[in-house]
């Protein structure tokens, strides 16, 4: 601990910020690998299986590097500024809320004691980015995207802020260490089996549940993935990127991915034990050793998260898509009601307890 | 799994309001969004250009423009012989090319009294069929892309390929099959085919039950077909509707069972008819549904027409076939059958020389789609893509 | 009902209308003047007896002096068929529409239109279909000539010849 507080608390900023953009983009390149592989997978085919030799591992990189080739078309009646502000604004928010992403007991960027409620601000940056999007294309089918955008990620971050004051509710603070390291000791003590350690009790078990399932699914609609992938629409409005080319398409693509790691770490930390194992005898205490400590805590966190990130691909390859309307009766007939009932009898039992 | 849902319309658009909405889009322009839904769209299965005109996502108006795809058919069937139009009424509607052979050539063996032996009218059958069951393939594959669901897409595409790979053992082509010819076929049947046929109709027996498993009863896929782009009887008729379409507005009609052509009277069958089983008679769903079983009922055909031609003594499938057609008889005639998409219709004019003095096809998806400009206002953007999706276009039939 | 009942029927109910039975085709035919085929079309929709709810297909041909255009009809509930041809002029194509009688004649009109060139009177929509809407002649017809270009597109067809000058000459 005290070599790592040694160094300088910019540098370490700096290490760590270059660290995370570095991680965020080999995250990106593996995603896009892994959705093929998991559509392959659910389309009883192959996938790519050529480039690099070990089952297409290196076809990313050769997209990647296609799209930084090709041609960056700008349509002549687009607004040029924003524009070309969309993507960047895009892929920043989405890469900000990483700052508080707890990988390890040590391993995060900054512990903000307003941790969780940074990242339900910051992420929601999103939204303006696609509405950006799509008003400056000047094209009526990316602008459909974009309202479609607005409306649902603005509509979901109701259920989301509210499913995620549950776990909030139990252990009293808004800091993502203090809520992960509540749920340390074994997957029993996790936040969505009713954290016994934290403030709360049994009692609560069902309802961390449906929390849970509630922040998935409205998750699931913050980052555009199927089956609430309208903004994007392939077949219906195309979507808000539906001018944009090259790298420029590639950053809302990178950004997509980022989020899809974004929402399932949260989902991690403060419902599934963050970097806490399964079970107490599979992790390393600080005290035995820092470094070995702080690995397993990011093997953990990392593969719960890549478990979650699993499971929105097989979604996206299984389901069909809803429809608008669908969409918000989804969103404000259900989620909602479900999820202030929730908050309110976490709250009670809390207050009992 | 089949418990009813009330009429649910989205945003609640009575046909009062609509009424409304409609006429005030036509008194003022600008006020709504005007979209053109196409030329290059990825849910209008072609070259479909749809002009919308919308208020937010709901549609007050479609008017729906073709001919891009438009290749002179009848024209070109004017200055060419009799048989030479064969190949051509495959690129009529690509993904049903036997089921065109076989209308075209019926059409001119009746002007000219040609009759087959029974052996070859099975064999047609048994081609037709085959080739119906790959048009609904590709019809609710896409429909399911449109809908959103990939994976049903490649499935489906997948069992059509076995068909594919039939009548290239067949007859040399997949796509594009010159196979029925006016007074026979252009092969006789392979050593083995029937086999495979028999092989191939086992193996997708189970398949239709494992669709029906993995999109037709998907919660999210009923919601958006069920009372969706609702296509009643009465509007089928007036608009000549036909095929599947007219069949999931709960019409009991098949050109196969009423105007029996083919020995079809000789052959097994039910007609599946829409029964408004998630929602309204006629609405998206049904369409669906109707071509779903329609696959099973192909299977029952193929399976007994395989049967009899295990049985049958081979004979010369091209022996009814006239050595020249530079003398025909002359007259006039419409002969219509059952399409995979609708009724397929040739007025042929003959006036007795080796080139037709016209041909008018009347075809399934021209008439089908023009139902759309009834049936789009009120819809959301997302409902015109199940509609055009449902009424199964092919925009090659469509321009011809 | 067959044809010769059903043209009986109408000569009762139109005693005076001129219609015709061409019995030379393989399938007999009711040629109707211009004049009455709207009132002849709604009768055979609307009367129960023969209750033409379907317009199969609607023809344009291309007869030399005349152009015609046939109306082949079925009957769902009677299970019966009928043939009506309407004969004009070449020089005067005009033919009422029977759009307002079976909505399906709406598009089939507009291709007559389009391809052979007959007017359909009172069609709510008369334009061209398949072809663009400033396209010359119609095609369809025996004596159509197509246009040199359209929108700077050459629309005679190229021969080989032509494509190796051009190629000589950059």
């Amino acid at each position: 601990m005290n070599l790592f507080h040694q160094i300088p608390l910019e540098i370490r900023w700096v290490v760590y910020v270059v660290a995370m953009i570095v991680f965020v983009s080999l995250f990106a390149l593996f995603a896009i690998w892994l959705e093929r592989k998991v559509a392959a997978w659910a389309q009883d085919r192959m996938g790519p299986m050529e480039t690099g030799g070990f089952h297409g591992w290196s076809q990313t990189i050769a997209d990647m590097i296609k799209l930084l080739l090709k041609e960056d078309i700008i349509p002549d009646a687009a607004d040029r500024g924003l524009f070309k502000l969309a993507p960047y604004i895009v892929f920043t928010s989405s890469f900000a809320a990483f700052a508080v992403l707890p990988f390890a007991a040590n391993l995060i960027g900054s512990d903000l004691n307003i941790g969780i409620y940074y990242i339900v601000a910051v992420s929601s940056l999103v939204v303006i980015s696609i509405i950006m999007a799509g008003w400056a294309s000047n094209n009526k089918w990316s602008l459909y995207g974009g309202m479609r955008a607005a409306s649902q990620m603005i509509s979901y971050e109701i259920p989301v802020a509210l499913s995620l004051l549950v776990p909030i509710l139990l252990v009293g603070s808004l800091s993502m260490q203090d809520l992960v390291k509540v749920q340390a000791g074994g997957f029993w003590n996790w936040t969505i089996f009713g954290n016994a350690l934290g403030r709360g009790s049994i009692l609560q078990l069902p309802f961390t549940i449906v929390a849970f399932i509630i922040y998935f699914w409205a998750s699931l609609a913050e980052v555009n993935r199927v089956p609430f992938d309208l903004p994007e629409g392939e077949s219906e409005i195309i979507g808000f990127h539906v001018e944009y080319s090259a790298m420029r398409f590639g950053m809302f693509f990178f950004a997509e991915f980022a989020n899809m790691f974004l929402v399932s770490g949260v989902a991690v930390a403060l419902f599934l034990g963050g970097w806490h194992a399964p079970f107490p005898f599979l992790e390393v205490s600080a005290e035995t050793s820092l470094i070995w400590c702080n690995v397993i805590g990011t093997f953990w966190f990392i593969g719960k998260a890549l478990i979650l990130v699993f499971i929105q691909m097989w979604l996206r390859w299984t389901l069909p898509r809803l429809r608008v309307d669908q969409l918000m009766h989804v969103c404000w007939k259900v989620f909602l009601p479900f999820s202030f009932a929730n908050v309110l009898i976490v709250s009670l039992l809390v207050v009992i307890s | 799994m089949s418990e009813k849902r009330e009429l649910n319309l989205p945003l609640g658009p009575t046909p009062e309001k609509m009424q409304a909405a409609y006429a005030a889009a036509d008194q003022m322009p600008g006020e709504f969004m005007h979209v053109q839904m196409g030329p290059q769209h990825p849910a209008t299965h072609g070259v479909l250009r749809v002009e919308i005109e919308t208020d937010g996502e709901m549609i007050l108006k479609g008017t729906p423009h073709i001919g891009y795809l438009h290749r002179c058919f009848e024209k070109v069937a004017e200055n060419i012989t009799w048989p030479q139009i064969v190949p051509f009424t495959d690129r009529l509607d690509y993904c049903s090319s036997m089921n065109n052979n076989l209308g075209w050539s019926l059409a001119c063996e009746k002007l000219f009294g040609i009759e087959v032996s029974e052996r070859v009218q099975t064999i047609r059958v048994l081609a037709a069929e085959l080739n119906r069951i790959a048009n609904h393939c590709v019809a609710l594959g896409s429909y399911s892309l449109d809908i959103g669901a990939w994976t049903p897409f490649l499935l489906l595409f997948q069992e059509r390929e076995h068909i594919l790979d039939l009548f290239e053992e067949l007859c040399g082509g997949r796509l594009l099959l010159n196979y029925i010819w006016i007074g026979g076929l252009s092969h006789d049947i392979p050593d083995g085919w029937l086999k495979k046929v028999r092989d191939f109709t086992e193996y997708m027996k189970p398949k239709v039950p494992e669709l029906n498993q993995l999109l037709s009863y998907n919660k999210i896929f009923t919601e958006r077909l069920a009372n969706v782009a609702v296509i009643p009887a009465d509007v089928c008729l007036q608009y000549g509707v036909t095929g599947p379409n007219l069949r999931g507005a709960g019409v009991k009609w098949d050109l196969r069972k009423s105007e029996p052509y083919s020995g079809y009277e000789t052959y097994d069958f039910d007609i599946p008819v829409g029964t408004g089983e998630m929602g309204q008679v006629g609405d998206a769903f049904d369409r669906y549904m109707v071509r779903v079983h329609e696959i099973e009922q192909s299977l029952r055909i193929i399976e007994q027409a395989a049967g009899r031609l295990e049985k049958m003594p081979g004979d010369d499938v091209q022996a009814a076939i006239p050595r020249t057609f530079a003398k025909v008889p002359a007259g006039e005639i419409y002969f219509r059958t059952e399409q995979p998409k609708g009724e397929l219709g040739f007025y042929i004019v003959s006036n007795g020389k080796s080139k037709p003095q016209r041909v008018k096809c009347r075809a399934p998806s021209f008439s089908n789609l023009c139902v759309l400009s009834k049936v789009a206002p009120g819809l959301l953007i997302a409902d015109m893509v199940a509609l055009i999706g449902s009424i199964d276009i092919v925009l090659g039939d469509v321009d011809r | 009902m067959t044809q010769s009942e059903i043209f009986a029927y109408l000569q009762t109910s139109f005693p005076d209308a001129g219609l015709v039975l061409d019995e030379t085709q393989p399938e007999p035919l009711i040629v109707v003047p211009r004049e009455q085929l709207l009132d002849v079309a709604r009768l055979l929709n609307a009367d129960e007896q023969l209750h033409f709810e379907c317009l199969m297909c609607l023809t344009s041909i291309d007869m030399g002096e005349e152009l015609h255009a046939v109306y082949n009809l079925y009957s769902m509930k009677h299970d019966h068929k009928c043939t009506l041809r309407c004969r004009v002029n070449r020089e005067d194509p005009v033919i009422p529409s029977v759009s307002s009688v079976w909505a399906t004649a709406d598009w089939h009109e507009r291709e007559a239109y389009d391809l052979m060139g007959i007017t359909f009177e009172g069609h709510p929509d008369p334009r061209r279909i398949l072809l663009p809407d400033d396209w010359e002649g119609h095609p369809l017809r025996k004596d159509y000539q197509p246009q040199k270009e359209w929108h700077g597109i050459p629309l005679e067809a190229v021969q080989p010849e032509d494509l190796e000058k051009k190629r000589e000459n950059g």
